[in-house]
């Protein structure tokens, strides 16, 4: 029990600083603090994905986009209540998530890199084929939009709520089984895993965590769901996040989350790259960095510091 | 015994498969002019697929990592021989120039920002390449963005006439251009020392280095080597007047080369060669003639064909099964 005070403890700072936030900030900040708390949630699911599972994927933006479109259809078409729908992007995500990962579960390392990277780009697209339903490139409005406020207060919540249902599904049988699968596959399948089964189940849960991003991602923009937003681009920035984040610590999602959330909006203020292209040269130079010199992202860094706290 | 049979089995299949495409597109060429139009085109395009899809192959095979910063580093060498054009070099001499820049350029990369995370995890190496796409992307939108301009044709404007069917001379200049240095390469490793030491180092990288190859270096080599494939895939996109030269041109070809590479088996050279001509021909062929497809559907067809055949084939076309031991 004594082992868990300090965890306990970061959670209750966490969980303080985000209640007296909006309070301090502007406007503009809540709402770049509730971008980080979307980020929160896709980087959290993302990470049971490559960081517990150790299964890569350069597509989970398309979760995004199918769990924005989701929500913005349901609102246009039936007033759904915005939280309601959110239930539905985290059901819906989790179901193709599924069987998209029954198939994928066949592939490893790059060949599963390709067969996501090809979610990514084909999902977006598909919104001009259903142009009817989905809007194509003009997108769809849904019949609400919400203040920055309540955008940051439903963001967090659901991190609130994911992270809990995260650790819960992490630290028993299943959690176990899916490091096992991450050390080695051959390993886990002779100690009885059925890796096919655990391998989807993760594609799924962090399928439905991205899902909920997605439709916090829409209302966050307006409530307007366009296929742009969803590039590969947002894919690529979900992937940065989960390895910045590192393994298995609230902190590090946390900096993942920051990382990809807030370093496009400050890096614009800085004065000698003030354009956009300056902006993805310094963000691009940052991730080349950040694995550089750090290996374990930043669960990797806490934990280094810590052990030279104790020695 | 049983299991020999089953692999030779699988490469019957695939040869017959590619044999009746082949002949497929024969008799269709010899029918109709426009098919044979449709067919130059897509051998055209898909040669600078399956050049790009090669440079993807050379890497994968020696380090198993996707380098997904390949298309961008192909587009900064093709803004590179611009730049030399507009200097007032001629077109061949800008092309050479720029394919010897190519060269360092990858070396250069893989020396500094690759070999310090290549050892650590496939995750770590792949998240580095994202970081190189966005800084190149990023430089050449910086000083060369927001303009337009031209890369001369390499092969200037005008068509055969080949008894009725009208035959691009650019398409047909691709075709030479990249197979020249597909022949280059392959001679590269089937006849130097340089080239078995680079095989060794790719295959079995622990032994070779027990011989005395220096595997760190052939591993630069090899990113060098990939640059300059894809410069030719790039600067050959660009002989092509269709295309315009803009910071993102390469980004589809990546793409269709991603599929190339995956039809073909990331482990296989000549597959991603093949895979890339036959993305390209099936690609123009149905885009040429189901009117109901339009040339925005094109990428989500080609990873249509990416997974169906990983579903079929885990190892592609013309890989081989890997079988791990405990």
């Amino acid at each position: 029990m004594r082992g868990r005070l300090p965890a306990l403890g970061s959670l209750a700072v966490v969980a303080v600083v985000l209640a007296v936030l909006p309070f301090v900030l502007s406007d503009y900040n809540t709402y770049l603090a509730a971008e980080v708390g979307i980020f929160f949630v896709a980087v959290l699911g993302l990470n049971i994905l490559t960081g517990y599972t150790g299964q890569i994927s350069i597509g989970h933006g398309a979760f995004m986009a199918i769990g924005g479109y989701t929500t913005a259809v349901m609102s246009r078409d039936h007033h759904t209540n915005l939280i309601v729908t959110m239930l539905l992007a985290f059901a819906f995500c989790f179901v193709v998530g599924l069987l998209f990962g029954l198939p994928a579960l066949r592939l490893s390392g790059a060949y599963l890199a390709l067969a996501t990277f090809a979610l990514a780009i084909s999902v977006p697209l598909l919104t001009d084929q259903w142009s009817t339903y989905l809007g194509g490139t003009s997108g769809v409005q849904s019949s609400e939009t919400k203040s920055n406020l309540w955008i940051y207060g439903a963001a967090w919540t659901a991190s609130a709520v994911l992270f809990l249902l995260a650790w819960l599904i992490l630290r028993g049988r299943v959690g176990r089984a899916f490091r096992a699968v991450r050390d080695s596959e051959i390993a886990a399948t002779a100690s009885g895993v059925e890796i096919g089964i655990y391998k989807t189940l993760a594609f799924g849960i962090s399928a439905a965590f991205c899902g909920v991003a997605g439709a916090l991602y829409v209302m966050a923009s307006n409530g307007f769901a366009q296929p742009d937003e969803f590039s590969v681009l947002l894919s690529l920035q979900l992937l940065i996040g989960a390895a910045v984040a590192g393994l298995g610590s609230l902190w590090g999602v946390l900096a993942g989350a920051a990382f990809v959330g807030l370093l496009p909006n400050i890096s614009t203020s800085v004065p000698v790259v003030g354009n956009d292209h300056g902006r993805d040269v310094v963000y691009g130079l940052l991730v080349i960095l950040v694995m550089l010199v750090l290996p374990g992202g930043f669960a990797g860094l806490l934990a280094r510091v810590r052990s030279l706290v104790r020695t | 015994m049983e299991r020999l049979k089953a692999a030779d089995l699988g490469q019957i299949v695939t040869g017959a498969f590619l044999l009746a495409g082949a002949i497929f597109l024969l008799v269709g060429c010899l029918e109709s002019s426009n098919f044979a139009t449709y067919t130059v085109q897509g051998v055209g395009v898909g040669m600078t697929y399956g050049s790009l899809a090669l440079a993807l192959v050379l890497i994968y095979q020696a380090t198993h990592v996707i380098n997904f910063a390949q298309g961008e580093l192909a587009m900064l060498t093709t803004f590179i021989a611009y730049q030399f054009t507009k200097w007032g070099l001629s077109y061949w001499e800008a092309f050479s120039v720029t394919l010897a820049i190519a060269f360092v350029l990858g070396t250069v990369l893989q020396v500094t920002v690759i070999r310090p995370v290549q050892h650590r995890s496939v995750i770590a190496t792949v998240i580095v390449t994202v970081g190189l796409f966005l800084v190149i992307d990023g430089v050449v939108n910086w000083i060369w963005g927001g303009q337009f301009q031209t890369l001369p044709l390499a092969f200037g404007f005008s068509s055969w006439d080949v008894g009725g069917v009208f035959i691009e001379k650019y398409y047909v200049g691709m075709v030479v251009v990249v197979l020249v240095s597909l022949t280059a390469v392959w001679a590269l490793f089937r006849f130097t020392k340089l080239g078995l030491a680079m095989r060794a180092a790719a295959l079995r990288p622990a032994a070779a280095s027990l011989a005395g190859v220096r595997v760190d270096v052939m591993l630069a080599i090899g990113w060098g080597l990939a640059a300059v494939l894809g410069a030719v895939a790039g600067l050959m996109t660009q002989a092509s007047p269709l295309s315009s030269l803009d910071p993102a041109f390469m980004q589809p070809v990546l793409v269709y080369a991603f599929a190339a590479a995956a039809l073909g088996g990331l482990e296989s050279p000549a597959g991603a060669v093949v895979g890339g001509v036959a993305i390209g021909t099936f690609l123009t062929l149905l885009v040429g003639y189901v009117p109901q497809i339009s040339s925005d559907l094109q990428l989500p067809l080609a990873f249509a064909v990416i997974l169906v055949v990983l579903l079929i084939k885990p190892s592609g076309l013309l890989g081989r099964r890997q079988v791990e031991r405990v």
